[in-house]
C-alpha cells in the first residue's frame, strides 16, 4: 500500500507538471457571440488599440474584434509573410511597418484596393507623404492606411541626470546635446560621475538607428532600390559616431529587445534612449509603476526625424473585406489616432489628429508630465519621410545591429565587423 | 488471402511513413536543387545549392557551433546519467520517487526551460553571475561570448536529457547479474573498482545506444540555443552559438530562401546519417 501511494504521489506530480507545461500554450478562441462575425486584426507591438477596438464593438453590435499582437516586429514580418503566401491564416486586417512595408507592396495583388472601399476621400486627412507610402508607384492601389508616425526625442531619467550633477529639466537636457559630439560628451560626463548605472545610453543600436533616419533621404537602398549601404554617407557616418559610443564607454551594452534590457529600464541600467513616440509605450510596460516620474522627454540631437511607424492593410484573403476595411478607416481616424497615442504613444499621422487641442494639449503623466502633445506634435507636419527600400527591416534587424552589438560586445573589432555587416546585407538584399 | 493479410496489418505503418516520411523527404531533396522563392518562381540549379553551402562561411560556422555544443554537451551528460544511475541501482530510500524524479526535467516544456535558463544566464540580472560575483569571479558575458554560449546551452541539454539517460542505463544496470557482483565483492574488488570493471563493460551496448540518439538529437538542436538567443535565428551577433537546424530555419523561413533551406537540411541528415553509421560500426565491433 505504501508503495502504491509513493507511485500515485509521483504520478499526480509528474501530471501536474505536464498540465502547468501545456495549459499556457492554449489560448481560448475569439470569444464572439453567436451571430457575431469576428474580424481579426494583426499587429505587432502595442498599437494602443485595446480601448478603441472595445468602443468599435459598442458601436457595431454584430462585430467582434479579436487582437493578435506579436511582440516583436521581426517575428511578425515571417508569419506575415507565410500566411500572405499560404492565401490563408492572416488576419483581416493586419499592420505594416515601414521597414517592411516595401516588401509587402512588391505583391499588391495580396492586399484588399482600399480606394474600392471609398478611402480615397481620406486622402487629405493624412500627412501627404505618409498616404503616398500607402499606395503602389503608379497611385492607382491604396494598400495601407497609414496609423503613426515615428517622431523622434530622447527620454532620459531624471534621477539619474541629477544624480550624475547634470541638469534634469527638459529644456536644460535639450540644451546640452543640439549635436551627436555633445551627446557623446555628455555621456563621458555621466559616466565619470559613476552613478551605479551600467552606462548613458541603453545599447549603441539606438543612437545608430536615430542618426540614420535624420541624416537623409535613403539608407540601405537609394532611390532606384539597388542596395547603397557601403557607399552610403547616412549609413557611415551613423555607424563612425556609435564606434565613437563604444570607445568612449558611454553605452549600457544592453542589447535591445534582451532579458537584461528590458530589467535594464526597471533596475535604471541607463539613463536615456532615443523615443520615437511609439517608445513611449514600451518604456512605460518595462520601467513599471515603481518608475513613475523618472522618466521625462527632451530634444533629440541632430534635429527631427521619422523612426518607425505603420500602415493598416486588408488583405485579399480576408473574407469579410468591407467590414476590415470599415474598422481600418475607425482606427486611423483623427479621434482613434488620439486615443491610441494617449494610451500607447503612436504619433498621429492623420492631420487632424496633429492639429486637435486635445492630441496637442496632452501631457504624458507617467513621464513626468511631459508635454508629448506639444513635443512630438511640432515636429509632425515637418518630418521628412527616408525612402528605404525593399528589405530595410531584414538588413537593419540581421546585418548591421548584430554587427554593431558585437563590437559593443567586444566580440569584434570595428573593420572586420563593417565588412560583416555589407556581407550580411548583401545576402539578406538578394 | 492468407499470404497477403501480413502485409495488410503492417501496411498501415508503411502508408503513414511514406507520406509524412518519404515523401517529405524526396520533396526536400527536389527542392533542395532549385533557386526556390517563397514568392515568385523557381529554377532547377542542379547541385548549385550543395556546392554553395560548401563555401559558406556562415554554415560552417553553424556546424562547428553544432558540433562543439554536442561535445560540451554529450560527455559530461553520459558522465553524470552513469554515475546517477549507479546511484539509483543501489538500495535508496524512496528510490521509485528519486528514480521518476530525475525524469521530471525531461517533460518540462523546452521551451519554458530555456526562458528559465536564458534569465539565469543573462548577462547584468543573472543568477549565475550573481553567483559567480559572490565568489569574486567576474560577471560573464554568456550571450557575448562564444565559449560562454557553448557552456551555457550545454548545461540547458543537460539539465533535460541527463536524467533520461539516466534511466536507460539503470534498466540496463538491473539486467547486470547480481552473483557477478558478489563474486567480485568476495574477491575484494572495490565499488568503483566493480563499476569500471563489471558494469561498464556489460553496459557497452546501452552506451553505445544512447551515444546514437544523443547524437541525433544533438546535431538537431534547435530551441534551447533559440531560447537562449532571445528567439532570435542569428544564434548570437557573430551567430556565436548558431546551430545548423537555426541556420536552415533562418534560411527556409526568414529569407524564404526554400531551396538553400532544403540543402541544408539535406546536408544535416546525411552528416546525422553519416554519424550514425560510424555508430552502428563500433556497436558491431563491440559486440564481437
Amino acid at each position: 500500500m505504501r508503495t502504491f501511494a509513493r507511485r500515485a504521489l509521483v504520478a499526480a506530480a509528474v501530471l501536474a507538471l505536464v498540465a502547468t507545461g501545456s495549459a499556457c500554450s492554449k489560448k481560448n478562441d475569439s470569444g464572439a457571440r453567436p451571430g457575431q462575425l469576428t474580424i481579426t486584426i494583426d499587429y505587432f507591438g502595442d498599437f494602443g488599440y485595446a480601448d478603441l477596438i472595445k468602443e468599435y464593438e459598442r458601436s457595431h453590435p454584430g462585430i467582434h474584434v479579436q487582437i493578435r499582437s506579436v511582440e516583436k516586429l521581426d517575428d511578425y514580418k515571417p508569419k506575415l509573410a507565410q500566411w500572405l503566401a499560404a492565401g490563408t491564416g492572416a488576419g483581416d486586417v493586419v499592420g505594416l511597418e515601414e521597414g517592411i512595408l516595401n516588401e509587402f507592396k512588391t505583391q499588391s495583388q495580396n492586399f484588399v484596393n482600399l480606394f474600392d472601399h471609398g478611402a480615397g476621400d481620406l486622402r487629405n486627412d493624412f500627412l501627404g507623404w505618409k498616404w503616398e507610402g500607402g499606395t503602389t508607384a503608379d497611385g492607382k492601389q491604396l494598400i495601407g492606411l497609414p496609423t503613426d508616425v515615428g517622431g523622434l526625442a530622447m527620454c532620459y531619467r531624471r534621477d539619474l541626470f541629477a544624480k550624475a550633477g547634470l541638469p534634469s529639466d527638459r529644456e536644460a537636457v535639450s540644451q546640452l546635446w543640439p549635436t551627436w559630439e555633445q551627446f557623446i560628451a555628455t555621456g563621458q560626463r555621466f559616466t565619470a560621475a559613476n552613478t551605479g548605472a551600467k552606462g548613458f545610453v541603453d545599447s549603441v543600436t539606438t543612437p545608430f538607428n536615430a542618426i540614420m533616419f535624420q541624416s537623409g533621404d535613403t539608407n540601405f537602398y537609394d532611390r532606384s532600390g539597388a542596395l547603397a549601404a557601403e557607399s552610403s554617407p547616412a549609413v557611415r557616418r551613423s555607424w563612425d559616431l556609435s564606434m565613437k559610443m563604444i570607445s568612449d564607454g558611454v553605452t549600457a551594452r544592453a542589447t535591445t529587445w534582451s532579458k537584461d534590457w528590458e530589467a535594464g529600464f526597471k533596475q535604471g541600467s541607463f539613463a536615456v534612449t532615443a523615443c520615437p513616440s511609439w517608445m513611449l509605450g514600451i518604456i512605460r510596460n518595462n520601467s513599471g509603476a515603481d518608475n513613475a516620474g523618472k522618466w521625462d522627454v527632451a530634444a533629440v540631437p541632430g534635429g527631427g526625424g521619422n523612426w518607425g511607424g505603420s500602415w493598416l492593410a486588408v488583405p485579399k484573403q480576408s473574407k469579410h473585406p468591407k467590414e476590415a476595411a470599415e474598422l481600418a478607416k475607425f482606427l486611423t481616424s483623427a479621434k482613434s489616432q488620439v486615443a491610441a497615442f494617449k494610451k500607447a504613444g503612436p504619433l498621429p499621422s492623420n492631420v487632424k489628429a496633429l492639429d486637435d487641442p486635445e492630441f496637442r494639449a496632452y501631457k504624458n503623466e507617467y513621464f513626468n508630465n511631459a508635454p508629448v502633445g506639444q513635443i512630438f506634435g511640432s515636429g509632425a507636419k515637418a518630418l521628412k519621410p527616408v525612402y528605404l527600400g525593399p528589405k530595410h527591416q531584414a538588413i537593419k534587424e540581421r546585418a548591421f545591429e548584430p554587427a554593431l552589438q558585437s563590437v559593443e560586445q567586444g566580440q569584434a573589432k570595428p573593420d572586420a565587423a563593417w565588412a560583416k555587416a555589407l556581407a550580411d546585407a548583401k545576402k539578406e538584399a538578394r | 488471402m492468407r499470404r497477403i493479410t501480413p502485409y495488410l496489418l503492417i501496411a498501415p505503418f508503411f502508408l503513414l511513413f511514406a507520406v509524412f516520411g518519404v515523401y517529405p523527404l524526396l520533396y526536400t531533396g527536389w527542392v533542395s536543387l532549385h533557386d526556390w522563392h517563397l514568392i515568385g518562381g523557381h529554377q532547377f540549379v542542379g547541385l548549385a545549392n550543395y556546392t554553395g553551402l560548401l563555401s559558406d562561411p556562415d554554415f560552417w560556422n553553424a556546424m562547428a557551433n553544432t558540433g562543439g555544443i554536442f561535445v560540451l554537451a554529450t560527455v559530461p551528460q553520459l558522465l553524470l546519467a552513469l554515475w546517477l544511475a549507479s546511484l539509483l541501482n543501489r538500495g535508496l530510500r524512496a528510490r521509485t520517487a528519486l528514480r521518476m524524479g530525475i525524469l521530471l526535467p525531461n517533460v518540462t516544456s523546452v521551451a519554458a526551460v530555456g526562458i528559465v535558463f536564458a534569465q539565469l544566464y543573462s548577462r547584468d540580472f543573472g543568477l549565475v553571475n550573481w553567483l559567480l560575483g559572490l565568489a569574486g569571479a567576474g560577471p560573464v558575458d554568456w550571450q557575448g561570448s562564444r565559449a560562454g554560449s557553448w557552456l551555457a546551452i550545454a548545461t540547458m541539454v543537460d539539465w533535460r536529457w541527463t536524467g533520461y539517460n539516466a534511466l536507460i542505463f539503470l534498466a540496463a544496470m538491473q539486467a547486470v547479474p547480481r552473483d557477478l557482483y558478489e563474486a567480485a565483492a568476495i574477491d575484494g574488488a572495490s565499488r568503483s573498482r566493480q563499476f569500471w570493471r563489471i558494469t561498464v563493460p556489460l553496459l557497452r551496448p546501452t552506451i553505445v545506444f544512447t551515444v546514437i540518439i544523443s547524437t541525433i538529437g544533438g546535431l538537431q538542436l534547435f530551441t534551447e540555443p533559440l531560447m537562449f538567443g532571445n528567439g532570435k535565428m542569428l544564434g548570437g551577433s557573430l551567430g556565436q552559438f548558431q546551430t545548423v537546424a537555426m541556420y536552415m530555419y533562418e534560411t527556409a523561413f526568414q529569407r524564404f530562401q526554400y531551396g538553400y533551406g532544403s540543402a541544408i537540411a539535406w546536408t544535416l541528415f546525411l552528416v546525422i546519417a553519416a554519424v550514425a553509421g560510424v555508430n552502428a560500426l563500433l556497436v558491431r565491433r563491440a559486440a564481437r
